[in-house]
């Protein structure tokens, strides 16, 4: 048998004021397993969801499954949802608060013959281990049991294309990840092209096989999540995958043989060691470095490999749970995350003065 | 009291909450989830009733519905006699005198359903009556009950437009409240005062169910009418 594919080309304007102004544009092609997409807020990814669902119609374009097309503009083919066969997990959940968990699940099963369909609820139930909330109704169930069922009730319908918008924000990582396992066991036996929205680093490690990054209505990245995350092209993805220091700085210098280039900081007095990239002498650049890939040092650091060394003082000290966030002032801020017993061991403090260090290969150079 | 005219307005009033109902309940579904543009003009002419005087519709109701009006011949081309001052017309005119206390509360409680329920539905194969009936019904009930009774209640009450379409024939128009008006002209106060009475009593019994029971379900969802 061959698995399908999900293949979609759609362009989605929405028009209204220039602030809300919106152009989706894309083509993709999901594969049978998880792809994250991934992307600032905003970036259009409920959009293109609700495109392949059928919830909104775009203005042109293509979406097929396999060899069976659901959508065509030119062919002026659109299929309605409740005929699509794809499932669509949305970041509410939506489960209907009047309805048993028992008759949510049976919900999209109306055509089926009452024996089958009763044991293909029992069936899901157990694969996502709410059996025992059969005759509860979803307002009584805690976060991550509503979103089993809701999972539960999307899956029963064994459809071709699963689409999840967000489906586990709130929870911890550890009921993530036991959720992620049991939608992992399921699609073992079906193979179906799922396509994962999130923003979330936890839920990225966890499914990571394929993902496809979305900026701005445009895939601007494709490939594993490691490729996609380590060499972020724009500016603003590399925020949301959580660079928390972006800098600009002009070249002074290649050197090619070392494979990589000096960059003069803009605000800061000072030279970075970083990667070579695609730049000349004398361009701008911009880097992207993790608030939690920067070392902080109460004295000079001395006998060091990292190869950048900045001198500064702390501004402030926020706690967040077990985060430290640190700011420190080298001219221009940086950011910095320590863990609670780091920060008492060096007695960090606000007007204190420290040493960055920053790795050259923490430094990555980004687009825009 | 006129035992003759209340069963009379109970008559009248059952008959236009069911008309209200079977009429209010798809157009009511239209107003929520329709995105036309021209929309809000139906809105409007849905409203109107509540800021008309009763007299200025009964009186285009009188004009339509007389020997020449357009309502009128049409009816008598149907049956054969007038539609002005028969139980039929003071059907048709209270329809329309009602019509935004049967609506409105519905809007309302199809309104506040969330959409990403519907959504759900349309994805899980269900048609548009289905996910009626197995969403929007069930979760807007109280609301369809509010439009009933509002419907039922105000149409009990009223008395400017069955004076101008019905006149004031006994068994036929003359309602309780035209009742009461009579008894007041000729200076009957006991006999006015005891119908007077039993309508204020059932006007705040029923009132009070529907401010009771938006109350005990305690969710704003079907709680945007009344307005408090």
């Amino acid at each position: 048998m061959t698995l399908p594919n999900l293949s979609v080309r759609v362009r989605k304007t929405r028009r209204g004021t220039a602030a809300t102004f919106f152009l989706l544009d894309v083509q993709l092609e999901i594969p049978s397993g998880i792809s994250i997409l991934f992307g600032p807020s905003g970036a259009g990814k409920s959009t293109l969801l609700d495109c392949i669902a059928g919830l909104t119609q775009p203005d042109a374009g293509q979406i097929a499954i396999g060899e069976h097309t659901i959508f065509d503009s030119e062919k002026r083919l659109n299929t309605p949802p409740q005929l699509r066969q794809i499932a669509y997990v949305f970041q509410s959940l939506a489960l209907f608060p009047h309805l048993t968990v028992e008759s949510n699940v049976a919900y999209g099963l109306a055509l089926l013959p009452e024996q089958p369909r009763n044991e293909r609820i029992s069936e899901i139930l157990k694969i996502f281990r709410v059996e025992q909330f059969r005759q509860r109704k979803p307002p009584e169930l805690s976060g991550g049991e509503q979103q089993r069922v809701a999972l539960a009730r999307s899956l029963v319908t064994e459809p071709l294309v699963l689409l999840l918008d967000e489906p586990l924000t709130g929870l911890d990582a550890e009921l993530k990840g036991s959720i992620i396992d049991d939608l992992r066991t399921w699609n073992a036996a079906h193979k179906i092209p799922i396509l994962y929205v999130t923003h979330s680093r936890d839920e990225v490690d966890a499914l990571g096989e394929r993902m496809v990054a979305l900026d701005g209505g445009k895939i601007v990245s494709e490939g594993t999540p490691r490729e996609v995350l380590e060499a972020p092209r724009r500016r603003r993805l590399a925020q949301a995958a959580g660079f928390e220091n972006l800098l600009t700085g002009t070249v002074v210098d290649l050197r090619e043989p070392d494979g990589v280039m000096r960059v003069r900081l803009a605000g800061a007095a000072c030279e970075i060691e970083v990667p070579l990239g695609h730049a000349a002498p004398g361009d701008r650049v911009r880097l992207a470095i993790r608030a939690g890939d920067i070392l902080l040092a109460t004295q000079p650091p001395q006998g060091l490999s990292a190869r950048n060394v900045l001198e500064g003082t702390i501004a402030s000290i926020e706690h967040r749970g077990i985060l430290v966030i640190a700011r420190v002032d080298c001219g221009l801020s940086f950011t910095v995350h320590l863990t609670p017993g780091a920060q008492r061991a060096l007695e960090l403090v606000a007007d204190k003065k420290v040493w960055l260090v920053l790795k050259t290969h923490s430094c990555h150079l980004v687009e825009g | 009291m006129n035992i003759e005219a209340l069963l009379l307005s109970v008559r009248l009033a059952l008959c236009v909450s069911a008309i209200l109902f079977l009429i209010g309940v798809p157009l009511a579904y239209w107003l929520a989830y329709s995105r036309r543009r021209w929309k809000f003009l139906l809105e409007a002419m849905v409203a109107l009733p509540l800021v008309l005087p009763p007299t200025v519709l009964g009186f285009y109701m009188l004009l339509a519905m007389g020997p020449r009006g357009p309502l009128g011949k049409l009816w008598n081309a149907a049956f054969g006699h007038g539609l002005a001052f028969t139980f039929a017309g003071l059907v048709i005119a209270s329809v329309l005198y009602s019509f935004p206390f049967a609506v409105q509360p519905l809007v309302a409680s199809f309104e506040t359903i969330d959409r990403k329920l519907l959504d759900a539905s349309a994805v899980l194969g269900a048609s548009r009556v289905r996910t009626f009936r197995r969403i929007i019904w069930p979760l807007s009930l109280p609301g369809i009950i509010t439009a009933l009774v509002l419907s039922f209640a105000h149409t009990l009450g009223e008395f400017g437009v069955v004076l101008m379409v019905g006149g004031n024939l006994p068994g036929v128009t003359r309602t309780v409240s035209i009742d009461i008006y009579d008894r007041a002209q000729s200076l009957d106060y006991v006999g006015a005062n005891r119908t007077a009475f039993l309508l204020l009593v059932i006007s705040f019994l029923v009132l009070s169910g529907v401010y009771g029971l938006n109350r005990r379900a305690g969710r704003r969802a079907w709680a945007a009418w009344p307005p408090r």
